[in-house]
Order: structure tokens, then C-alpha cells, then sequence
């Protein structure tokens, strides 16, 4: 359970784009006739993309008109989980895990990392308002531990040097790629593999 | 070691591609029609022949849960819901079946939900993995073109549309009916059991939930026969696994292995052996950070299967191994995997809210030596406070890793509490020396001198007072 605090500065108003309304139509089309509130949690998240990666409280207003649910139904989603950022965190937001399998192989040196090039704190924007960072949970890439998310790509396998290089880039408006740093193929054992030996490579 | 032939998943590191061309070359979407055509029973059967149990953590037989969805539909229609939440620390193996074999999950959940007889099937994958739910979305998007699934999927005369739901983050929304919560546009909350999902499911209706791998492996074993699937193995614990193997080891890895292989084999000829070699292992935690932690003596012989690890007092849970070698400090290991039960506990019920709170805060100060004797069985019984007193599982997987480590590692806590309880009694003998030294100087000014803090000297009386 985190505890989130929505933004001070708040915008007005909140609408839908046209491609947000058509994805947020698509979406609804999924779930069957009067449960259109199964929608709430993708309406969430689009409406986040769009608004540079953070969701005001306008939109969660916007969105139980939309889905004809009360106000607090859409509060209480956007507040219980925690991908849905409630003040504005950048244009790239940098996830680090350091749950015990990431943390035994050094995922503070990422938090050091970020540190020195996004700001000293937590959930605090970079000096160009470009970027934040945090520490998360398990991300579900244990075996290329330790790792990093920015925005929706996975960054694995790093150490404190590749990390820097990585938030240079981003720093810098470049993309990195995404993937291992160690140049290893997905989650075999680096230069060991034992099974499948036929299609290796193949 | 499995053979290569009985591997299910051949395109685990994504040798081959994951489109459909790819997939039908490694035997996907072969005889899908037949398999339909023998009948919910022979299926159902077939599953059961094979004692396939849940991969999602708990082992249930996945035969006999089929078998209670009801035989008849009523005005409800059934569901089926695959769970792709995958959020337990040391686990990232359905992951791999999203991006690399979805048809493997596709084709499984036709035939489930035939099997069930649901129109309808959902996929949960946590949001996190937004770019591995694409993948498989365009494999979803390539099995209605070919006309898998749709109406009369794959010619069987079944309808079966398949939805992904992404999740936003919460390690609960694993929990079966957290997620069903979740899928409704609700805050993952599980719900109180009975009524079972199997009778009172997602908007009320009959739901079967599966893990994303037991039903990727559906299809082969209907393919090549619930005999050989219950080959492998052995009794009650048959079958292929995928295993994950992070922390200190050489290389990290996912790997599908055959059902009771020796952890040592897994560490040593796959993960490439424990970092500083097998003399520096300290513990393993055997299945997902739920599962309580296993010392370095036991690991030699301990073989992978549910009913091994029982034996244990462990568990096989998601088949996540997290090694730990002895550079590690096990105390702050636990305490991290506190943290993160504290962190994810949906709040509902206080045992849990308030419980995992003072298992992080005890572990941190037991890290630190700070924690005195009696608190070693205070934290046993908050553990014991918690577990079993819940509404969901999530009870007994925040506390029996803190168990775990009570059990192997109680000497440790002490051993550290009683370097640091030396320390203090040190620093006090030349405190009261200095004191009778030099009666007339301030006692704060001889406290900085001799630069001890203030909360160590409280620390200290708190240490007497658990003496
Ligand atoms: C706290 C908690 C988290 C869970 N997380 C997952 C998960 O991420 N994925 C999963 O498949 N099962 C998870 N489970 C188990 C599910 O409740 C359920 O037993 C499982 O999805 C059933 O599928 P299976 O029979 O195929 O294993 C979790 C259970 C609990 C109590
Ligand atoms: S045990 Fe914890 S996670 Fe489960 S319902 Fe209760 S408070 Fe929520
Ligand atoms: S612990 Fe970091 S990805 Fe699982």
C-alpha cells in the first residue's frame, strides 16, 4: 500500500485527445455491456501518457464521467496503485529496483548513479524538469539483475559505469536501447549454456 | 539433465521468433482440432493423467480445478483468467512465455477454455510489463487473422475472445481474487473465501485462474500424452518447470529443467555456480521471496519439487531461486524482503498492515545489532500473529521468510547483537573512567570527546534491560 499525494498545481481542465478517445473506446469494447468500469485502470494510464507522464486530478474527475463511476471509485484506483504518478515526475522516469535479488547484486550503485545525475532525492525532478527517479520493487527481471526501468523499457544487467552512460543519453534527449548491458542473449547463462545447444544461433 | 526433446519451451531465449510461423515450425497450433474434438472429459482426464500442478505458486492440481467449474452453463457465462501478474522477487519466468511462445499460452487457453467452457478469456500481465503484453498481443492479433481464435476457433465450432488487462503495480493483484477485484476497476483487494472463483468469479460469474505457464504447457501435454508429461519427474510432481536463477551466481538464468532435479545441478551446471564457489554459499530461498530460506547444509542434497521442499518446511512457490553467498549480510537480505511485504500489503486486514510494518522494523534493528535478545521471540510471535490470521495468502508469504530465518539464522541475530552489546559495555567502561578521571568536566562534554553519541548510550541501557 503507498501512500500518494497528488500534485499542488493542478490544472483545470482535462480532455481526451482523439487518439486517447479512440484508444479509451477500444479499450471499453473488451469488457461486457455495464461493466464498463473494468476500463478505469488502461483509461488511467492513457490519460497519464498524455498528459507527460503524469495523471491531475481533472483527469480522474473526466474519467468517471466517461465511465459513469463515482469520482472516488477513480481516486481510489489512481491512488492504491502504484504505476500511476499523481504530480509530475518528467518526461523520463527512472524505476530502480532494489528488492533483495537486484539489491545483492549491487543495485545501489544504480540509486548512486542517480544520484549524481538526475537529483539527490527521490521523486524529485532533474534541474531541466526532464527527469526523476525512485526506487521500486521486483520488476519481474531478477536473472539480469541489477536493472532499471525508463518508461516502459527494461535496462538490465548494468553496473554503476553503464548507468551513468545510460542517463547521460537520456539527459542528453538521445534513446537508449533497451535490454542487457552485457551484451548477453535475453535469460540464457551467459556463456554457458548447456541446453538447446541446436538452435543456438540458429 | 532434460532432454532436448522434452523441452517444452524451445524458444526460451528466443532462438527461433515468436510469430506464428516460427511457433506452428515448433508444433503450435498442430492438431488443435483434434485435441478439441475428443471432449471436455478426455481433456480434463488427460490433465489429471498428467498430476500437472499450478505454476503459479500454490501447486493445486490443475485437472481437478477444472473439474469445478460447473458442468452446466447457467445464465452466467463462465470466464477463464490467466494470471501474468508475476511479481514475486526472484521470479521472471512467465515473462519469457509472454514475449518469446505466446502462441504456447494462446492455444493453451483455447483449449482451457473449452475445457471450462468460458467464451471469454482474460489475460492479467503486470503493467510494468507493458512491452512484453505487446508481443503478445500481436501474437493475439495473428491467431484471430488466421481464424485460431475468434468465432469457431481453429474449426472447432468453440467462440473464444482473448482480452489482456494490464495491471498498474501492486504485488497483490497476483492474488487470485485481488485480481479478479482488479479486472473489475477496482483497488486488488482480495476477497474472503468461499465462495470460490470456480463457483463466484469475475462479475460474479464461474472463473477459472491459471498461471500463464500452466497453461502454455497445456497444449503439449495433450499433445504428446499426460503419461509422458507424469514420466518426468516423479509421483505428484511430474513435469518440466521453468526455474529462475538470479542473485550470487556466475551466470544468472532462466532455465526448463525436468521436476525434482538436485538444486546443486541447477546452481552448478546451469547458473554456473554459486560466485566465490560452492564453499561460499550461504542460503538459497527456493521459490520466490515467500518461501522460507534454506541454510547451505541442506542445499546439497535438496532436490526441486513441491513436496520435497515441503519436507523442508519450505516450498517450490514460483520456483524462483534467490542464491546467497556468504558476502552477503542474511539479516539485511530479510530485512529487504520486509520491506517489500510491507510495502505491498493491500491493507485490509491489521494483522497484516500493522504486522509487516514490525517485522521490517525489527529485521532493520537486528541488521544493525541494535535488536536485544527477547526481541528474537517477539518477532516469532508477531510472524505467528500474522500467519494464519488473514484474509489471503499474502499472511503466511510475509512471514515465513522471516521465519526461515529465525529457524536457521537465530545465532547469527544473537551473535551480532552480542558484538554490538560488547561494544557498548566498552565504551561505557571508559566513559565511567573518564567520569571518575575527571569528576568536575560535564558529562555531555565527555561524551563528545570520547565521541559517543547520545543514542548509544540509551541503546545501551535498552541492551541491559534485554540482558
Ligand atoms: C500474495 C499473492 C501473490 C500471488 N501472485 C501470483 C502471481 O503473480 N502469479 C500467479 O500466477 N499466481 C500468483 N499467486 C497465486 C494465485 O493466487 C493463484 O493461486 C494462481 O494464479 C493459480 O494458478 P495455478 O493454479 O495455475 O498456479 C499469488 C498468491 C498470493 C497469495
Ligand atoms: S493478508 Fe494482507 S494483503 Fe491479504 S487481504 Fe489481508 S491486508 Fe490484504
Ligand atoms: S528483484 Fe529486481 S527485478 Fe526482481
Amino acid at each position: 500500500m503507498s501512500l500518494k499525494r497528488p500534485a499542488k498545481n493542478q490544472p483545470e481542465n482535462f480532455e481526451f485527445n482523439s487518439s486517447s478517445l479512440e484508444a479509451a473506446n477500444h479499450i471499453i469494447s473488451k469488457y461486457p455491456k455495464g461493466k464498463k468500469q473494468s476500463a478505469v485502470m488502461a483509461l488511467l494510464y492513457i490519460a497519464q501518457k498524455q498528459n507527460n507522464n503524469w495523471i491531475p486530478l481533472a483527469a480522474m474527475k473526466y474519467i468517471g464521467k466517461f465511465l459513469d463511476m463515482p469520482y472516488i471509485k477513480v481516486y481510489e484506483v489512481a491512488t492504491f496503485y502504484s504505476m500511476y504518478n499523481l504530480s509530475p515526475v518528467g518526461k523520463y522516469f527512472v524505476q530502480v529496483c532494489t528488492t533483495t535479488p537486484c539489491m545483492i547484486r549491487g543495485a545501489n550503485q544504480l540509486v548512486e548513479a542517480c544520484k549524481e545525475k538526475i537529483s539527490e532525492n527521490e521523486s524529485e525532478l532533474s534541474n531541466d524538469k526532464s527527469c526523476s527517479w525512485m526506487e521500486v520493487e521486483c520488476l519481474g527481471a531478477c536473472v539480469n539483475a541489477p536493472m532499471m526501468q525508463i518508461n516502459d523499457d527494461y535496462f538490465e544487467d548494468l553496473d554503476k559505469e553503464k548507468t551513468l552512460k545510460i542517463l547521460d543519453k537520456i539527459l542528453n534527449g538521445e534513446t537508449p536501447k533497451p535490454g542487457s548491458y552485457r551484451g548477453r542473449i535475453n535469460n540464457e547463462p551467459e556463456n554457458n549454456r548447456k541446453t538447446l545447444m541446436d538452435l543456438k544461433n540458429a | 539433465m532434460l532432454k532436448d526433446q522434452d523441452r517444452i519451451f524451445r524458444n526460451l531465449y528466443n532462438d527461433l521468433g515468436s510469430d506464428i510461423t516460427s511457433s506452428q515450425k515448433r508444433g503450435d497450433w498442430i492438431n488443435t482440432k483434434e485435441i478439441i474434438d475428443k471432449g471436455r472429459d478426455w481433456i480434463i482426464n488427460e490433465i489429471k493423467e498428467s498430476q500437472l500442478r499450478g505454476r503459479g505458486g500454490a501447486g493445486f492440481p490443475t485437472g481437478l480445478k477444472w473439474s469445478f467449474a460447473p458442468k452446466e452453463v447457467g445464465s452466467r457465462p463462465h470466464y477463464l483468467v490467466i494470471n501474468g501478474d508475476e511479481s514475486e522477487p526472484g521470479t521472471c519466468k512467465d515473462r519469457d512465455i509472454l514475449r518469446f511462445e505466446p502462441h504456447k499460452l494462446i492455444e493453451g487457453c483455447l483449449i482451457a477454455s473449452y475445457a471450462v467452457q468460458a467464451h471469454v478469456c482474460y489475460i492479467y500481465i503486470r503493467g510494468e510489463y507493458f512491452v512484453d503484453g505487446q508481443k503478445l498481443q500481436a501474437a493475439i492479433d495473428e491467431a484471430y487473422k488466421k481464424n485460431l481464435i475468434g468465432k469457431n476457433a481453429a474449426g472447432t465450432g468453440w467462440d473464444l475472445d482473448i482480452y489482456i488487462h494490464y495491471g498498474a503495480g501492486a504485488y497483490i493483484c497476483g492474488e487470485e481474487t485481488a485480481l479478479l477485484e482488479s479486472i473489475e476497476g477496482k483497488k486488488g483487494q482480495p476477497r474472503l473465501k468461499p465462495p470460490f472463483p470456480a463457483l463466484i468469479g469475475l462479475y460474479g460469474c464461474p472463473t477459472i485462474i491459471n498461471n500463464v505457464e500452466t497453461i502454455a504447457v497445456v497444449p503439449t501435454i495433450l499433445k504428446r500424452g499426460g503419461k509422458w508429461f507424469a514420466s518426468l519427474g516423479r509421483e505428484k510432481n511430474t513435469g518440466t518447470k521453468i526455474f529462475c536463477i538470479s542473485g550470487n551466481v556466475n551466470n544468472p538464468c532462466n532455465v526448463e529443467e525436468e521436476m525434482n532435479i538436485p538444486l546443486k545441478e541447477l546452481i552448478e551446471v546451469h547458473a554456473g555456480g554459486v560466485v566465490g564457489g560452492w564453499e561460499n554459499l550461504q542460503a538459497v530461498i527456493p521459490g520466490g521471496s515467500s518461501m522460507p530460506l534454506i541454510p547451505k547444509d541442506k542445499c546439497e542434497t535438496l532436490t526441486m519439487d513441491f513436496d520435497s521442499l515441503m519436507a523442508q518446511k519450505s516450498g517450490l512457490g514460483t520456483a524462483g531461486i534467490v542464491v546467497i553467498n556468504k558476502d552477503q549480510d542474511i539479516i539485511k537480505c530479510m530485512a529487504r524482503i520486509a520491506r517489500f511485504y510491507k510495502h505491498e500489503s493491500c491493507g485490509q486486514c491489521t494483522p497484516c498492515r500493522e504486522g509487516t510494518g514490525w517485522m521490517w522494523r525489527m529485521l532493520e534493528r537486528m541488521a544493525k545489532g541494535e535488536a536485544s535478545r527477547d526481541e528474537i521471540d517477539m518477532l516469532e510471535d508477531v510472524t505467528n500473529q500474522i500467519a494464519g490470521h488473514t484474509i489471503c495468502a499474502f499472511g503466511e508469504g510475509s512471514s515465513w521468510p522471516v521465519q526461515g530465518l529465525l529457524r536457521h539464522f537465530s545465532d547469527e541475530i544473537k551473535k551480532i547483537s552480542l558484538g554490538k552489546m560488547n561494544k557498548f559495555k566498552e565504551d561505557n567502561a571508559l566513559l565511567t573512567q573518564a567520569w571518575v578521571m575527571e569528576p568536575k568536566k560535564k558529562v555531555q562534554d565527555i561524551i563528545k570527546e570520547l565521541s559517543i553519541s547520545d543514542l548509544k548510550i540509551k541503546e545501551f541501557v535498552r541492551f541491559k534491560i534485554g540482558e
